[in-house]
């Protein structure tokens, strides 16, 4: 419960970061927080108190294991995350040889 | 201890360390601080048995390090002077955002509780798995057996995002030998 | 990157040399075991581009470029998708459903088994890898200073 509360926290700092800059690198930073906290409350709602990790050992008896789906899930969000954080610094860098700048109301404002 | 005080702790530091790398000046410390909180991550995945999840966030993290500073250090690079918004914008996102937070506290209630999860289809997966797909792995088995047609829908949002960072670059392989309109 | 001298100093050179034959190795180990232990193609993928990066980053651009067919590299990333595909189809010709497990499945705990998880990941390893190193060397030769052209 506190854990969750804490996670949704993350999730809402991103949030604020993604509201109140104006730089373009600190908006992608942003982005970047609520994919943290998102991949982080998927595991979270996954653990199950006492369990091992979900991987089969020769020679170990096959105890509790806690959730592997969300684990599954999580795997692709990252990669993707990095992705679009990759295609996002793009755009930025994109912008910046355009307008010589990372502002984004300077960016708005030379666009006309 | 137990595991939710190393939790707690962890996300503290991440909160704490967001909130670092939102409102310093240099971009340099800020991307830096950034990279703290994804290797907390990393950490926090540790610690709840994910390793898969642990060893794939630390090295994500480390390109993603790469990839930002690569993209946004100049030499010539100077620190914007204001950063922010005016204040009283950031005063009503702070009040809304606190207001959606006290709202919502009462929705973790409703979710089952820490530590002890539903697991209705992962209870078949962890009995069958093995047996099915034939891997030890079961997280391997589920991404690339049970649900790999998931998987061609994320290698195909990576093929969609590296092209458009491709193409927004304006890059070209330019040694001949095929490839490179 | 266009820096004076291309690439950094020798001794860098030569631990990256002696070096980056272990990391590739390292990262192959992680992809072939993915369906054994942690990792698997999307951890060992990054290994792989990690790799390649520090060549980039010890020797400059021009050198690295001499030694890797970048052509080559695009045309295989692009691909991969396409080779996924087949193997999905393949699962449907053979297995009856889209991408099912057609290869045997072999005694769990040995390196050849679980069907075709092992190439599935070989495929997302390499896609991984090389889309990521593409993004860098993009980056890279992206000049920032060459102002709006249009």
């Amino acid at each position: 419960m506190t854990l969750y509360a804490l996670c949704f926290a993350l999730f809402l700092v991103g949030l604020y970061g993604l509201l109140t800059k104006r730089d373009l690198i600190k908006i992608i930073l942003s982005s970047g927080i609520m994919g943290y906290a998102c991949n982080l409350m998927l595991v979270l709602f996954g653990y199950r108190r006492g369990g091992v990790y979900p991987i089969l050992e020769r020679g170990r008896e096959a105890g509790p294991m806690v959730d592997p789906l969300p684990q599954a899930l999580v795997l692709t969000s990252i990669v993707i995350e990095l992705g679009v954080t990759a295609l996002l610094a793009a755009l930025a860098i994109r912008l910046f040889q355009k307008y010589r700048t990372y502002d984004i109301t300077k960016i708005r404002r030379l666009s006309g | 201890m137990p595991i939710e005080t190393w939790l707690t702790f962890l996300l503290g530091f991440m909160i704490l360390g967001s909130i670092v790398a939102l409102e310093i000046k240099d971009i340099l410390s800020s991307i830096v601080a950034i990279g703290v909180v994804g290797l907390a991550v990393s950490l926090a995945f540790l610690f709840l048995q994910a390793p898969d999840l642990a060893v794939v966030q630390f090295l994500f993290e480390i390109f993603a390090l790469i990839i930002l500073v690569r993209a946004f250090i100049r030499k010539d690079f100077h620190v914007m002077e204001r950063a922010s918004s005016g204040r009283w914008i950031i005063g009503f996102t702070l009040i809304g955002l606190a207001a959606v937070f006290l709202l919502s506290l009462k929705v973790f209630r409703v979710l089952p509780p820490f530590g002890e999860p539903l697991m209705e289809t992962s209870r078949y997966y962890l009995e069958h798995g093995a047996a099915d797909t034939g891997a030890a792995n079961i997280v391997a088995g589920i991404i690339l057996d049970y649900r790999a047609y998931d998987t061609l829908g994320e290698v195909t949002v990576l093929l969609t995002a590296i092209l458009g960072t491709l193409t927004v670059l304006r890059f070209r392989a330019r040694d001949g030998k095929g490839g490179g309109r | 990157m266009t820096d004076k001298p291309a690439g950094m100093t020798l001794i860098i050179k030569t631990v990256c040399r002696l070096l980056v034959g272990l990391i590739l190795l390292y990262g192959i180990y992680i992809i072939l075991h993915g369906h054994l232990s942690p990792g698997g193609g999307f951890g060992g993928g990054v290994v792989l581009a990690l790799g390649l990066l520090a060549v980039l980053l010890a020797y400059g651009r021009e050198e690295t470029l001499k030694w890797l067919r970048l052509g080559l590299l695009k045309d295989l990333e692009h691909a991969s998708p396409l080779v996924f595909l087949l193997i999905g189809l393949a699962g449907t010709a053979w297995g009856g459903a889209f991408l099912a497990n057609i290869l045997s499945k072999g005694r769990l705990f040995a390196l050849l088994s679980s069907g075709l998880i092992l190439p599935l990941n070989v495929v997302i390893g390499l896609k991984v890898g090389l889309s990521l190193f593409l993004v860098v060397l993009a980056m890279a030769e992206f000049d920032l200073d060459k102002g709006a052209e249009e």
